[in-house]
């Protein structure tokens, strides 16, 4: 048996170097993975675990990742979208690893919108 | 999909969208007996029995997207194809139970795959449901249940480094399970 005890939680607290912070207050970006069939038969996983090391990186409180569902545009999967607080949101097209630590770098981080892999503005 | 995490992903996101507050994954492999199981049940709204007899026809669906859904056509054929079975046993109003199982041994048969992945994503992308996520290999158990996180736990569980951190216990404890460390 080896269930996760409260020790072990306090053992990975005690590792979690960065101060963690909470993401219930106001949030002035969302970033959405589309996680559908398509999606995650398309990579959307991968995608996702590069935006959490991003995320884990970058340690922003008002930048929430959500997942959802498919979006109806399965061809153009694994589709993110990011969404900024009085802006358009912008769909990002057929990422991958290396798409998703741009976007994050230059449109999240910088607020410069990637036209390369931008598919729509909803 | 290339391995059965996927496969696992994508079956629990049916639960989530269900409308399930909590979703059991149960994955049992025993290599005694040549055989992986894996459950997933949710307490979503189920479905009607004229609908779940549709439920894997590849062109019956309840998204209003598209008109094809193939997570559970896909999930059917995987487990058909490598000398498994496939069953969804489903009530309205109570959830539902999808069971797959494999033949351990098959050529077909997928990869588990980054499993640590799956359930560390689910519960990054779905910060308000709760996992319940059982792994036994030959008969040796790991479960991680996020309602007993989150009750001994100050920070969110979507904290990425937190999650980080998880899944690295998670693929540890599964390295012990499979006795190949």
């Amino acid at each position: 048996m080896a269930k996760m005890s409260i020790e072990d939680l306090k053992r990975i607290k005690g590792k979690t170097s960065k101060e963690t912070s909470l993401r219930t207050g106001a949030a002035s970006i969302k970033i959405t993975v589309h996680m559908g069939t398509c999606g995650i038969a398309a990579g959307a996983r991968e995608v996702m675990n590069t935006l959490m090391e991003e995320m884990a990186q970058a340690d922003r409180q008002d930048i929430r990742v959500v997942a959802s569902g498919c979006m109806g545009m399965c061809s153009s999967e694994p589709n993110v979208t990011v969404e900024t607080k009085g802006e358009k949101s912008v769909v990002y097209q057929k990422m991958d690893s290396n798409r998703m630590r741009q976007v994050f770098k230059r449109h999240v981080l910088l607020g410069e919108v990637q036209t390369d892999f931008a598919l729509a503005r909803i | 999909m290339r391995e059965i995490a996927l496969h696992v992903m994508d079956i629990t996101e049916n639960g989530i969208t269900a409308g399930s507050d909590i979703i059991h994954i149960l994955i049992d492999e025993n290599r005694i007996k040549n055989l992986i199981k894996v459950v997933i049940r949710d307490y979503g709204k189920g479905m009607s029995p004229e609908f779940l007899r549709s439920a894997t026809d590849p062109f019956v669906t309840t998204r209003t997207t598209r008109r094809i859904g193939l997570g559970l056509s896909l999930w059917k054929e995987a487990a058909k194809r490598c000398g498994g079975d496939f069953s969804i046993e489903s009530e309205p109003g109570k959830g539902t139970v999808v069971t797959a199982t494999f033949r351990y041994d098959h050529i077909d048969r997928a990869p588990m795959g980054d499993i640590a992945g799956t359930i560390t994503i689910l519960m990054a992308g779905n910060p308000n449901i709760d996992f319940v996520y059982d792994h036994v290999i030959d008969g040796k158990r790991f479960t991680i249940d996020t309602r007993e996180l989150r009750g001994n736990f100050e920070d969110p569980l979507t904290d990425p480094a937190l999650l980080f951190h998880l899944k690295k216990h998670i693929e540890r404890e599964l390295k012990k399970l499979a006795g190949n460390e």
